[in-house]
């Protein structure tokens, strides 16, 4: 590539082409040739601000400039004002990193997502990947493992078990055979950070796989990655080979003499192989029933081997804690909410997208400063936390702290970090319907009460909402939910209910309930 | 029009034989046949089963846990509409109940003419541009009925 052209960023995201970013770059690099402009068409990641998407960028003599939301129509208009020089437009949003909403972020885990060529192993490499390699083939299993416990890491798919103990008892295991698996099953509705690093910055998340390689002893790592995700599995394909051909996988990765190799392997879109053990059963050839803990899978998970079992979140945060020390990542957050976490904005809200920061942060600036309020521009009524099986929260709880311990003790839970918005044209007892239709949907049929308790669930908030007996059935829906939430193995059965009686228990008047008879409803 | 049933026994013949030496090979297999054929046949069940020393009610049951396997061929065109939080906050259902007349088919279905398939999906990722739709594999997003129409207006009913 000439040193002369002038390098132009049109994102290959996956939000970002579903608003048409691939016609954006082809009307710019049709343009440029036939004003024999000197281009590099460079498809980076999205920088997670998609109410601006597609945005494009160019790197002007004052830094990288971004224009957005840019449409086919615009490419001409915007190479007459000068989008080649970072000229002024009526789309120009200036300095990319002068952005507010990007600016206030704290990206550490997100650090090149939108600023590099996501399969570029040179890019990579020049914005300070493989560092955290670097410094643990230097280091013993036992140093690296110690590392992130002082990070205070904890897994970012949803339970929030902390990264370290977990790595710690795999490594204590005897095993010729150990195995790292990414849990790549993102299913929550309202969660796409997953998605963002792989298409992003894939290499981030196989150098994190890699190093937990090293920590516990494993030489084989899966990525189980949902097969929504297309693009995700093309970036992916792409990185693994680079970094293969460069031997950081294989037999001797980067010259530690240690063997990685790394497989991607698909779902078939089954939420429940998102829970850990269900996941295992399927990257076993399986259907995706859950499996009784113990024994952990950190002691005996795929093929009955000791395996570290982490979300791509949790994984893709190693890289710079190794580097820059465990210490560095625990001085972010709050109480024992330690480091940054990817909040996901969405469903009805002005400005979606994903803001990475440290734990502490209230909702409301979230929803209000960030997001700024609904799409529809109607008051707010409901937020939806942490995904299906996350609490349905009212306007007058937005002032709690983003914080795991926080959010629990409110009721619900932060999950893997998405929060959808709705506005005043909500009906939430349609909502708590949808929970335990959507828990039938998806039972993996192990537990009685979730596989038949959420079809129950779904008859008896229709009768709730009919008006049939309304008051037995509502004690009929609470003991319900008891039933599932003490008689399910895993999170789906034992968290619907946190939906369906939050949606209760806020929004009484939604189920024909008086607002006072709903609030002693706990 | 009847929707054609027969199948590429060769097709998946030769998928079971270069992927069934891996480990937990069924999925892998099942997926590729979905990829390659548009429907797991379940006259094909017997022939994966034999190939990989398992049961055919094993098969049959891993086939019918994942929603994604497909049990009868889709129509020439398919249509999935997100119906999870987000997307409905985003009026996903009033888009759920166009596409459906539109299309002609309800959600799990094929249009009687066989052009559609109509299918309900829980979550592209899409969620910042919701309602979230995938036509032929390409995803859409910030998706309205109007758009829907344009969208699906050059693909053949025949």
């Amino acid at each position: 590539m000439s040193g002369q052209s002038i390098a132009v960023y049109v994102p290959r995201d996956s939000s970002s082409l579903s608003l048409g970013a691939e016609e954006v770059a082809d009307a710019i690099a049709r343009e440029a040739g036939s004003r024999g402009a000197d281009i590099e068409l460079i498809r980076n990641g999205s920088r997670g601000m998609y109410w601006l998407e597609p945005m494009v960028e160019v790197t002007a003599a004052r830094g990288r400039v971004a224009y957005g939301p840019v449409t086919v129509a615009d490419v001409q208009s915007l190479f007459n004002a000068g989008l080649l020089e970072g000229a002024d437009h009526k789309l120009a949003l200036g300095l990319t990193d002068e952005i507010p909403y990007l600016k206030r972020q704290s990206r550490l885990t997100f650090a090149r997502v939108g600023i590099i060529d996501p399969v570029s192993l040179h890019d990579y490499i020049a914005h300070g990947g493989y560092r955290g390699l670097a410094t643990a083939i230097a280091m013993s299993g036992a140093e690296i493992v110690q590392e992130v416990t002082a990070s205070n890491l904890r897994g970012r798919g949803g339970a929030a078990f902390p990264a370290g103990i977990k790595w710690k008892t795999t490594l204590d295991q005897n095993s010729p055979q150990k195995y790292v698996v990414c849990n790549a099953d993102e299913g929550d509705s309202g969660t796409f950070s997953d998605r963002m690093i792989m298409e992003g910055d894939p290499f981030v998340l196989i150098e994190g796989m890699t190093i937990a390689g090293l920590a516990v002893g494993a030489s084989e790592g899966y990525i189980y990655l949902r097969s929504e995700y297309p693009h995700a599995l093309r970036t992916l394909t792409q990185a693994i080979e680079a970094a293969t051909r460069a031997g950081y996988l294989g037999a001797d990765v980067a010259g530690s003499g240690k063997p990685f190799r790394l497989e991607i392997r698909l779902g078939a879109g089954a939420y429940i192989c998102g829970e850990e053990t269900a996941m295992l059963e399927s990257l076993e050839g399986k259907r995706g029933v859950i499996r009784f803990k113990p024994p952990l899978p950190a002691i005996a998970g795929l093929f009955g081997q000791p395996t570290v079992v982490n979300n791509v979140i949790t994984l893709s945060s190693i890289p710079a804690i190794i580097a820059d020390g465990g210490k560095a990542y625990n001085e972010h957050g709050v109480g024992r909410s330690r480091g940054t976490i990817p909040l996901q904005l969405a469903g009805n809200i002005k400005r979606p997208g994903l803001f990475e920061l440290p734990f502490g942060l209230t909702l409301r600036a979230l929803i209000e400063d960030f997001g700024g309020g609904t799409a529809s521009g109607r008051p707010l009524r409901a937020v939806q936390v942490g995904g299906p099986l996350g609490a349905y929260f009212p306007d007058s709880m937005l002032d709690l702290p983003i914080d795991y311990e926080a959010i629990a003790g409110a009721g619900g839970l932060l999950g893997h970090g998405g929060v959808v918005v709705f506005d005043e044209t909500a009906d939430l007892a349609q909502m708590a319907r949808y929970a335990m239709e959507f828990c039938a949907l998806e039972s993996c049929g192990k537990c009685t009460p979730c596989r038949i308790g959420s079809t129950r669930g779904v008859e008896v908030i229709d009768r709730i909402i009919a008006n049939r007996e309304r008051g037995d059935n509502v004690e009929l829906l609470r003991d319900l939910c008891e039933t599932m939430t003490a008689g399910s193995l895993c999170a789906l059965g034992g968290l619907t209910p946190l939906p369906v009686m939050s949606a209760l228990k806020y929004f009484p008047e939604d189920f024909g309930l008086s607002t006072a008879k709903g609030a002693s409803m706990e | 029009m009847a929707l054609d049933h027969s199948w590429d026994r060769a097709a998946v013949v030769s998928i079971v034989a270069s992927l069934k030496h891996q480990r937990g090979a069924l999925m892998p297999i099942l997926r590729r046949v979905q990829d390659e054929l548009g429907w797991v046949p379940p006259e094909s069940v017997p022939l994966i089963a034999h190939e990989l020393n398992l049961s055919r009610a094993e098969v049959h049951g891993v086939v019918s846990f994942y929603h994604d396997f497909r049990h009868e061929p889709p129509g020439r065109n398919i249509v999935r509409i997100c119906r999870a939080e987000s997307c409905q906050a985003m009026g996903a259902l009033a888009l759920a109940e166009h596409a459906r007349k539109r299309c002609g088919a309800d959600f799990g279905g094929t249009s009687v003419d066989g052009a559609f398939t109509l299918e309900a999906v829980y979550c592209l990722g899409n969620c910042a541009c919701s309602p979230a739709v995938v036509i032929n594999g390409e995803l859409l997003g910030r998706m309205t009925p109007e758009r829907f129409d344009g969208a699906i207006s050059n693909l053949s009913r025949r």
